[in-house]
Formats: C-alpha cells, sequence, structure tokens
C-alpha cells in the first residue's frame, strides 16, 4: 500500500485490520480468551436482550478503551484498578440509565446484567491487556473488535436458545403453527433450551465446532 | 423470623446458586478450577468479601442510595433519590473493601495470606460479589440480618461449585476427551450438566 511508506501508519493499514478480525475467530474474547462470560450467559434466552447486550458492550469497551487510552501515561500503576473501575462504572451509569429511558422493557429483562458490565472481565481484561500500551485509535478498533467477536456468540446462543426453545426470532414465530401438536402436527418446542444450563452446553458445543474447524486452538488437556 | 433466614440461607446456596442458575463469577470459575488446592482458596476468599461487602453495601443503599434513605440528615433531604449512583458506589466499596481485607489478612495471618495470595486482588472483578450486592439491591432485604446471611449462602454455593468442578477436572485428565473438546469445552459442558443436576433443587418449596 502507498499509504505504509509514509511514517504514520494509515488508519486501515494490515496491522490495524487484524485488530478488529482477529477477536473473531483465533482470539475470541469468549471462547479462546475465556473473558466475560460471566454476565453473557444468563441473557440469551431471548435474542432482543442479547444484541442490547452486545450493543452496550461495545459501547462501554470502546469508550472506556479509548478513554484509559488516553490517559494511560497519567495513572499511577498502584491504583490503576480502581481508576478503571471508575470509568467503566460511570461509562455502565450511562447505558443503564440510557436503557431505562427508551427501552424500558429490554431493561427489566437484563436486570441486575447491565450493572454487571462493569464487572466483565472482557472489558477490564482488554484494558490491562491493551489499551495500557497502545494510543487511543488502536485501542478504538480493538475495543469494537473484541465487542464483535464477544456479541457473535451471544447472538450465535440466543439464536439457538430462542429458535429451538420457544419456536420464534426476535419474538417472531418462526415454526408454523400447524406443525405444533396441539394443532394436530408433530414439532413440539424443547423448553430444556429456556434453562440455564443449556446455555452452557450450547457454548461448549460451539467452541467445539471451533476448534474442529481451526485446530490450532486445541488445548494439550 | 429465624426461620426465614434458614430459607434464605439454604434458597441462596442450592436454588438460587451463584453459578448454576446465574452464571456469575464464571471468569475466575472457569481459570482457577484446574487443581482443587487453589480452588478451595479463591472459594474461601469469595465467602469471606461477599459477607463482608454485602452488609456494608446493605448499609450504603438504605442509609444513603434509596429514593428518602437520606431522611436521617434531616427534612430538606427527604426528596433526595441518588440511586443512580449506585453501580458506582458499590464498584467502590468492593474495590476499597477488598483492599483493605488484604491489608488485614497480610498483617494478621500471614498463613492465610499466602495461601489466598494472589486471588484476594482479583476478586473486586469477580462478577458474584458485584451481583451480590445489586440481588440484594432488586430484592430490597429488609433486614441487615437477611444481607448477611444471603452474602454468606451465595458465597457457600460458589465455593462448592468451584471445588466440585476442580475435582471433576482433575479426573478427566484421564480420559480420552475428544481433542477440539479438551479443556474449555468440556468444562463447559460438564458445567451445564452439574447445573441441570441443580435444577432439581427448584422443586423444594420452602
Amino acid at each position: 500500500m502507498s499509504t505504509e511508506v509514509k511514517q504514520k501508519e494509515s488508519l486501515f493499514s494490515k496491522k490495524n485490520q487484524r485488530l478488529l478480525s482477529d477477536p473473531f475467530n483465533d482470539n475470541n474474547p469468549i471462547t479462546v480468551q475465556v473473558l466475560g462470560i460471566c454476565s453473557a450467559l444468563a441473557i440469551t434466552v431471548k435474542l432482543e436482550p442479547a444484541i442490547v447486550m452486545s450493543l452496550s458492550v461495545m459501547f462501554v469497551l470502546a469508550a472506556g478503551n479509548v478513554i484509559i487510552s488516553l490517559i494511560r501515561n497519567l495513572i499511577p500503576n498502584r491504583i490503576r484498578i480502581i481508576v478503571q473501575l471508575v470509568v467503566v462504572a460511570s461509562l455502565v451509569i450511562l447505558v443503564d440509565q440510557f436503557l431505562k429511558a427508551f427501552a424500558y422493557d429490554v431493561s427489566k429483562q437484563l436486570s441486575v446484567f447491565v450493572g454487571l458490565i462493569i464487572t466483565n472481565c472482557i472489558i477490564m481484561g482488554r484494558f490491562e491487556a491493551f489499551a495500557l500500551g497502545n494510543g487511543p485509535w488502536k485501542a478504538f478498533l480493538d475495543g469494537i473488535g473484541n465487542s464483535i467477536g464477544y456479541g457473535v456468540i451471544l447472538i450465535a446462543v440466543a439464536f439457538f436458545r430462542e429458535l429451538l426453545g420457544s419456536g420464534a426470532l426476535l419474538g417472531f414465530q418462526v415454526i408454523p403453527d400447524s406443525w405444533y401438536i396441539a394443532n394436530g402436527g408433530f414439532y413440539a418446542n424443547n423448553g430444556f433450551f429456556l434453562f440455564p444450563p443449556m446455555a452452557l452446553i450450547v457454548v461448549g458445543l460451539i467452541i467445539w465446532a471451533q476448534r474442529a474447524k481451526n485446530t490450532k486452538l486445541i488445548e494439550e488437556n | 423470623m429465624g426461620q426465614e433466614l434458614i430459607n434464605l440461607f439454604v434458597r441462596s446456596i442450592f436454588i438460587e446458586n451463584m453459578i448454576f442458575a446465574y452464571f456469575l463469577g464464571m471468569c475466575s470459575y472457569l481459570a482457577v478450577s484446574k487443581t482443587v488446592k487453589t480452588a478451595v482458596g479463591l472459594g474461601i476468599a469469595v465467602t469471606f468479601v461477599l459477607t463482608i461487602t454485602l452488609p456494608v453495601n446493605w448499609l450504603l443503599e438504605n442509609y444513603v442510595l434509596k429514593p428518602g434513605a437520606l431522611a436521617w440528615l434531616g427534612e430538606e433531604f427527604v426528596d433526595v433519590d441518588l440511586s443512580f449512583l449506585s453501580f458506582i458506589m458499590f464498584i467502590a466499596v468492593i474495590a476499597s473493601m477488598v483492599q483493605l481485607i488484604e491489608m488485614i489478612v497480610e498483617k494478621f495471618a500471614p498463613a492465610l495470606y499466602s495461601a489466598l495470595g494472589i486471588f484476594l486482588p482479583l476478586i473486586a472483578v469477580n462478577c458474584s460479589i458485584l451481583g451480590g450486592s445489586l440481588f440484594m439491591q432488586e430484592r430490597a432485604f429488609g433486614t441487615i440480618a437477611e444481607a448477611v446471611v444471603y452474602g454468606i449462602g451465595s458465597g457457600v454455593g460458589w465455593f462448592l461449585a468451584i471445588v466440585a468442578i476442580a475435582a471433576i477436572r482433575e479426573k478427566i485428565r484421564y480420559s480420552n476427551v475428544p481433542a477440539p473438546l479438551r479443556g474449555l469445552g468440556i468444562t463447559f459442558i460438564i458445567t451445564g450438566l452439574m447445573g441441570i443436576a441443580f435444577m432439581s433443587f427448584m422443586g423444594i418449596k420452602l
């Protein structure tokens, strides 16, 4: 690329593109780095809260990464955890108040899990591992990339759970009514998918599928 | 009263288990459950911190943050509603309590300190601690005793869960797991199966 001849790196150089695409597969925050599972699984019963959650995490992670990266040279090393927590907590308060004002039903469904974005390990993990050592633009891309990687898994899990558990997607009925046993058909929803443990098993199966394709991720034992 | 507290205790250990019902504290649960010894250390530390932070946050919620909670200051504070500050206050309390506990334990119980070691500072970002406080706020516990009992109960539940999975992971090393499922994948599936087992407690009416 011609722009790479210049001393300054272009905004979308190869290296920066990798920041966006890496967390998608090779370095996925949930299935490889094992970050951010805490608040992720409980809200995947339906597709809608999962999408709202992914967007909230994207906002908090991208904005927080930029803020931390801007003040990274001013934070004394000993108290950096507290500083990071204050930054995240203020951003999460913004998200929470916004959801309460404009999407009250979803905010009720998410209940305490909006607040738990604060302790979502993905956020502290990216601050520690990336934002403290890189410039704001890179930190922004890293935040977006990681939250997309997080959102993809969240939405995939919610997709399977809502489709198999209640036969609907985003609240719209997908399985035709005439298929159901009650209407003389052959089909019944698998109510088990609505229970929390199935989220774990679905994630386990996604990890299995991903690692079967991408064999360099296989663990020793 | 006593009976209600026992109910709450049993419910928070088994029926509303932090791990199996709400997935709180999953990150450290997955990362630190490779051997039973470290799992026991982290489990004790989490129980300890939950037991201390929940009553403190209960006091904060009821005497500072709740709408009208500042009435004890005087007439003009009756309308003040600071509940939007609760996230930042709770996490500040948790972070500083963890720091305080770390210092106290280091000074007075060096043996325990070396056993808990690196786990104490990690706990500030363990979701189950903040989750405990947020559930306390959502359910509006009436007395401080309930907050203490809920803290101990959810801590013990978390302790049980992490020790159980650590024991299983130590054994599973000897079995022939399909290669792509090794490590993380099988741990997820086992946790799911344990969660299904714990669901049988849901039938208990207390």
